[in-house]
């Protein structure tokens, strides 16, 4: 006997119902979390802007952010000013932090001027220029926070990415790398080099900081790849800024 | 086991050895070798997946009676999909640390055959209680394998464990390293890692015969 179940009329009406219902529970739940999720990136990108200048919980081995409670008061405390540059042209933002690196590359291509953000924090005497860059690595979106000093020399760095190898790749995020970028020089003679990650760079301890290389993750080739060419194509838009600082 | 009865215990104990979801039923390889490379991301994958399996198993057994059986695959993948966001989604509002270092695992788990596996083999029919437990138990299976083979290849890959280092400094030759220990790289790669499950099924099948298919 054929079951209630089987018939194909059954079979449609369930695979309607059973559509809508996970749909609508979906998009109650994305909706009414949408505020909370957007506030927690907010304070995100703050705790990153900070944490490359310096401003963090780090101890030894770890790579700490600061608490999500302090982050909007230190934001406030050491970031100076928020600029974003668009065509040679730079403007003061306080919503600077929130531009989309993404959308602006994704402008570029189509034409339309890039903004670049770019934030100036100040400690314990040192003026901080922080930029936001972003790139590919092996699966998927890698980005990064790079402090610089008016020379276009290193002086912190955080990485982040959205789906590389655990063990592999996701070391990127791991202090013992990204703190051999902090020293490393941009600029080489007047002109922008960048810095490469370099297998068998031969500087395990990377004391050599004017070479221009870091010691890669092995077996994580493509992701270093893709941090040495998120440096280079990035930062490299920067380059106007900061020789006009020096004039 | 005073809780259960003989045949409930029976669900959870099982697939922790004599029936392991990986190693005797070969299901669910590819999570468990793209993501043990690191103890912690074991451990973290494994309270994920034993979250999705404990409650798809009991929607899917709720839910047994009404599924069509010609998009029955559908109807599980969709549960398992959905499962997958609402934890993605709650940990994004409420833990959000956490949810970046689970969000590559938690769209690992969507391709875990074993989840598929006990809603088909099991929650279609099988009461609610006993697809909880029945879920739990291979969950626990899958988990006892990830930590086994994340240990080893964290350990010997990157003489580390949970991030810690506890066969010295490489780079300052201290502890194993300065009688001439070297990381062994290769542990790190996804090939090690079906060694090491192949170890692991080896020495279990040596010391129970019984699991020895006959040719």
């Amino acid at each position: 006997m054929e079951n209630r179940t089987d018939k194909n009329s059954y079979t449609i009406v369930f695979a309607i119902i059973m559509v809508i219902v996970v749909g609508a529970l979906l998009a109650f739940l994305a909706s009414s979390l949408k505020p909370r999720i957007a506030e927690n990136e907010r304070l995100e990108k703050q705790q990153n802007i900070l944490y490359a200048m310096g401003v963090n919980d780090n101890d030894e081995t770890s790579a700490n952010f600061v608490s999500t409670k302090e982050a909007p008061k230190l934001f406030e405390k050491y970031i100076k000013k928020q600029l974003v540059i668009q065509d040679g042209e730079v403007t003061e933002n306080d919503e600077a932090y929130l531009i989309d690196v993404k959308k602006e590359q994704a402008n570029a291509k189509a034409g339309i001027p890039r903004r670049l953000p770019l934030f100036i924090g100040e400690k314990d005497g040192k003026t901080y220029y922080i930029a936001p860059i972003r790139g590919k690595g092996l699966w998927d979106a890698i980005w990064a926070y790079i402090a610089m000093d008016k020379n276009m020399v290193v002086k912190g760095a955080f990485f982040d990415h959205a789906a590389e190898t655990p063990g592999l790749g996701a070391n990127i995020k791991q202090r013992y790398f990204m703190d051999d970028f902090i020293g490393e020089h941009l600029m080489s003679n007047g002109t922008f080099k960048g810095i490469d990650v370099a297998k068998g760079n031969a500087d395990p301890r990377n004391e050599d900081k004017t070479d221009h290389a870091v010691d890669a993750i092995a077996g994580a080739t493509i992701t270093g790849d893709g941090v040495s060419a998120m440096i280079r194509n990035d930062l490299k838009l920067y380059v106007p800024y900061f020789e006009n600082l020096k004039q | 086991m005073g809780l259960l009865s003989k045949k409930d215990s029976k669900l959870i104990l099982d697939p922790l050895a004599d029936n392991n979801p990986i190693t005797i039923q070969v299901l669910g390889i590819c999570s468990a070798l793209a993501i043990t490379a690191e103890l912690e991301a074991s451990i973290v994958m494994s309270i994920s997946v034993l979250f999705v399996m404990g409650v798809g198993n009991v929607v899917i057994s709720l839910m047994r009676n009404v599924i069509p059986s010609k998009i029955r695959i559908i109807a599980q993948l969709i549960v398992v999909a959905t499962l997958v966001i609402i934890v993605d989604l709650v940990l994004k509002a409420f833990a959000y640390e956490l949810s970046k270092t689970l969000s590559v695992f938690v769209g690992l788990i969507i391709t875990n055959c074993i989840i598929m596996g006990r809603f088909e083999a099991f929650a279609l029919a099988n009461g609610t209680w006993r697809s909880f437990l029945d879920g739990v138990g291979n969950a626990l299976g899958y988990a006892v394998i990830l930590i086994i083979v994340g240990f080893f290849r964290e350990l010997l890959g990157s003489g580390t464990l949970l991030g810690i280092p506890v066969l010295g400094d490489p780079i300052e030759k201290t502890g194993l390293y300065a009688i001439g220990y070297e990381n062994n790289g290769f542990m790190l790669l996804s090939p090690m890692a079906l060694i090491v499950v192949g170890i692991i099924i080896w020495v279990q099948r040596t010391r129970n015969k019984a699991l020895v298919e006959d040719n």
